[in-house]
């Protein structure tokens, strides 16, 4: 067994146990922090796949910005509750375990099948995905859809301000979610 | 030595499908937006692979529009979020059933 392969499988095994946690945690502060593990072991993943800008911009877009903002969301409303209440239908969990399980068996057999079948020759080694590549590629032949995702920010930005905006004469604040209420 | 693509693309495949039963089980709408992050993650992953698979840059430059595209999503889905519990004081998807015919 090479030292890429059992790197791989340290760093993916770490990954897919953090995802289960983000599923099976009762605190949803647990689930994000799970997220975290996921989001930095993909980024240890992408470098393995010569993708160090993505790699960077995982690390800042996800694990800086994004996990963040959920936190920041989990301290306001205070979600702690403990919502494995879709049990209480019987047939829920049964079902969302055998449509995963289904949806698991396709996707590995797309896979599997593959790689039965007579492999082709691998391309050669990426070189690029280095900052100095992704970028003249952004700016040059992708300008266009890079402008777009500005636009597009923006108005994200704009959409969560209105969202999220104190409706006038109601200034109690968020209120939290108490639990089980 | 470089690795097999398909190793990454079953990991990706495994990941994407806990997201997916996770969106299926949990009723709290935080950990559903979690699970919907971590597939839109398990798919950049398989770009990725596909990218050094094929020696193209364009797989690349799809996952950083995805991150982009992420990133809005999340800040539009948490206001929304955020509202729904000023309103209906609770986060969880049962009780949000407001558009429900």
């Amino acid at each position: 067994m090479s030292w890429s392969l059992l790197f791989f499988l340290l760093v993916g095994a770490v990954s897919l146990a953090a995802a289960l946690g983000v599923v099976t945690s009762r605190q949803p502060v647990h689930s994000a922090l799970f997220l975290l593990t996921n989001f930095a072991t993909l980024a240890v993943l992408y470098i393995t796949l010569d993708a160090q800008f993505l790699a960077a911009a995982q690390v800042i877009v996800y694990a800086g910005g994004i996990v963040i903002l959920i936190l920041f969301v989990i301290m306001l409303i205070g979600g702690d509750t403990n919502d494995f209440s879709a049990a209480q239908r019987a047939w829920s969990r049964t079902v969302g375990i055998a449509l995963g399980t289904i949806l698991l068996l396709t996707v590995s057999y797309s896979v599997l099948a593959r790689m039965a079948g007579p492999s082709e020759e691998t391309a050669a080694l990426l070189q690029g995905g280095t900052p100095e590549a992704v970028g003249i590629a952004l700016f040059t032949k992708y300008v266009l859809p890079f402008e777009l995702i500005a636009l597009l920010l923006l108005v994200a930005l704009i959409g969560a301000l209105v969202l999220g905006r104190q409706q006038e004469g109601a200034g109690e604040g968020i209120p939290s979610v108490k639990a089980n209420e | 030595m470089m690795l097999e693509t398909s190793y990454y693309l079953v990991l990706a495949a495994l990941i994407f499908t806990v997201g997916a039963t996770g969106v299926l089980l949990r009723r709290n709408a935080l950990i559903i937006f979690m699970c919907i992050e971590m597939m839109l993650n398990s798919v950049n992953l398989t770009l990725i692979a596909l990218a050094r698979q094929w020696g193209d840059l364009e797989g690349q430059i799809f996952v950083f529009m995805i991150m982009a595209v992420a990133a809005a999503e999340v800040a539009v889905g948490l206001a929304i979020l955020i509202a729904n519990v000023r309103h209906r004081k609770s986060i969880n998807i049962d009780e949000i059933n407001l558009l429900k015919w």
